[in-house]
């Protein structure tokens, strides 16, 4: 296979694959999900769980600094991951959800009201919705959506009449269902020349891509860990830290305060003014682990990875299953992330599902937390393979072959 | 293939192609009922056309789902229709028994509270059904339109005219 990345070497950094399935081999296409972690994940995880953890920023013992500098190694190098300017701009959170809330409920309530609109797209993922949502329900914010062209493209012929006007322009980098990846800087300046600020949804972004927030020219960038081979439980949100500054605090209680009276409160200084309670601290441990194993991977190699499968499976799907299959989204494999959703005739999307799983074949089928977009595209569900660093053209193969089996057991 | 068949049993396959009452009621004065599965987009709509008595004169299915829940739906049709009320609730008790008790198996708690199984309801053809159970999270597919019919005949029996 002529490719940018080494994945026979990859596979085997990651033991789950290993594992068997229905006397199959797993076949992990469900990454826009939740990826699948590397050995350096789990064992820098272990090794800190078995020799340094302690809550961090409370004690002076010798373990309790040792967990507070691994911690706070997450951050750094979260930071460098993303091309933050300054550690004190990265907000630890559980995932993006939390981030886009942490916006909502500090920024927005802050600083929005009736009279004021915020621009949204079509393809958001329900992360992206509903926080806005509540807030139009509490504030009569009004909410205004770019729509989609027929080919899974934010349609911007619009753009200046919606954006006149909005406070906040927020999207995601990636669509989750579509693939589509969203012309990001064009947005950032659009909303800063109509005095609005740009939030990123880069839950499916960073992942895949070379992520530099700066150079995006965004102001909120919300991204998750469990996504980019990292554990669950942790995320977070990047902002300009003048605007962090001016924000409230969001979640309260420990570790977010500097001084507490019976008369009130002082917040702590950034970042760890929006990190309230004990923060996902192994989590951290295991996020930098995955951050470094990417940088090893380099993200330009990632990314070329993603255009070349993405590109051998939308070719083979189209080949091999004609007008039997309809994917959804931009046709060009340069304009999508590794997302494929598809519709199979014949045969829904959860029974699609069941039957490549006793192939060992993962898949997800469902809405995908999009049911705005479902609607749009006149579908109740869909099926959807992801690859990442770890699948390879035999992974698709056993997608492929697998369809055929479902189409031979629902055919007519 | 293997493993799949005491999930998709022919029987199920053939209600899936070919459903049947599939269509509207005009409602009213037919009753509508919609049923939603937030978790996979799954939704059932079953009109009911009930008698002052409570029988079931007609009913219709439409919406949109996996072969489970439309199968299911196909099969509940034939089932209830030109039943009593009574009739119709059996088989909804027996139906949900089949499916319920082994999900209650699946959370360890067989010992509280058993739902009581219809020894005199005979399930027929929906037996084929039984197989999803080895299936838990497939079992919301087949409950769906069972649940839906409940609450159908719950509305029908409140606006009954009181005898």
């Amino acid at each position: 296979m002529s490719g940018s990345l080494d994945v026979a070497r990859i596979k085997k950094d990651f033991p789950i694959l290993d594992r068997v399935t229905h006397d199959h081999r797993l076949v992990y296409l469900d990454s826009a999900n939740s990826s699948q972690k590397p050995r350096a994940v789990i064992e820098a995880m272990e090794h800190f769980t078995e020799h340094s953890y302690a809550n961090i920023h409370r004690a002076v013992y010798e373990i309790a600094e040792e967990a507070t500098a691994a911690y706070e190694g997450g951050r750094e190098a979260m930071r460098r991951f993303i091309n933050a300017p300054s550690s004190r701009e990265v907000i630890f959170t559980k995932n993006a959800t939390e981030a886009i809330n942490l916006v909502a409920y500090s920024w927005a309530r802050h600083n929005l009201g009736e009279g004021d609109a915020i621009l949204l797209t079509e393809m958001e993922h329900h992360a992206n919705f509903v926080p806005w949502l509540v807030l139009r329900e509490e504030k009569g914010v009004e909410l205004r959506f770019i729509g989609l062209t027929e080919g899974g493209q934010l349609d911007l012929t619009d753009l200046d009449r919606l954006i006149d006007g909005v406070s906040l322009v927020a999207v995601a980098g990636i669509s989750n269902v579509l693939g589509t990846i969203n012309p990001v800087r064009q947005l950032a300046d659009a909303a800063h020349d109509a005095g609005a600020l740009l939030l990123v949804d880069g839950a499916q972004y960073t992942p895949h891509m070379a992520t530099d927030v700066q150079a995006l020219g965004c102001d909120f960038y919300a991204w998750t860990g469990h996504k980019m081979l990292g554990p669950s439980g942790i995320g977070g949100l990047w902002a300009r830290e003048e605007l962090l500054d001016a924000m409230p605090a969001f979640l309260t209680g420990g570790e977010m305060i500097r001084d507490v009276r019976l008369d009130g409160w002082t917040p702590n200084e950034l970042p760890w003014k929006f990190e309230a309670g004990t923060p996902p601290i192994v989590e951290a441990v295991g996020l930098r682990a995955a951050v470094e194993y990417l940088e090893g991977l380099g993200m330009d190699a990632v990314r070329e990875h993603d255009v070349e499968l993405t590109g051998y499976a939308l070719r083979t799907l189209t080949e091999r299953h004609g007008d039997k299959i309809t994917i959804h989204g931009p046709s060009e494999p340069a304009a999508r992330g590794g997302v494929i959703s598809f519709v199979y005739e014949n045969v829904h999307p959860h029974d699609l599902s069941q039957v490549l799983d006793q192939s060992g074949v993962c898949v997800r089928a469902g809405h995908h937390c999009a049911k705005p977009l479902m609607r749009r595209l006149g579908v109740g569900a869909t099926a959807r393979a992801s690859v990442y660093v770890y699948n390879d053209e035999a992974d698709v193969d056993a997608l492929n072959e697998s369809l055929d089996e479902a189409d031979r057991l629902f055919a007519i | 293939m293997p493993g799949l068949e005491d999930l998709y049993r022919e029987i199920i396959l053939d209600h899936y192609r070919n459903p049947r009452n599939r269509g509207e009621l005009d409602a009213p004065p037919a009753l509508r009922v919609e049923g939603f599965n937030p978790l996979c987009g799954d939704e059932v709509v079953v009109y009911l056309d009930v008698a002052d008595d409570g029988s079931v004169n007609d009913i219709k299915i439409s919406g949109q789902g996996c072969s489970i829940s439309q199968s299911s739906a196909s099969m509940m049709s034939s089932a209830v229709k030109g039943k009593s009320a009574e009739e119709a609730r059996a088989l909804i008790r027996a139906f949900k028994a089949m499916m319920s008790i082994h999900e209650q198996r699946l959370d360890g708690s067989e010992e509280e509270d058993p739902i009581q199984a219809e020894p005199d309801v005979k399930l027929g053809d929906l037996e084929a059904l039984q197989g999803v159970v080895k299936f838990p999270v497939r079992i919301k597919c087949a409950t769906l339109s069972w649940n839906t019919l409940a609450q159908g005949l719950d509305e029908a029996a409140a606006d009954a005219p009181t005898a």
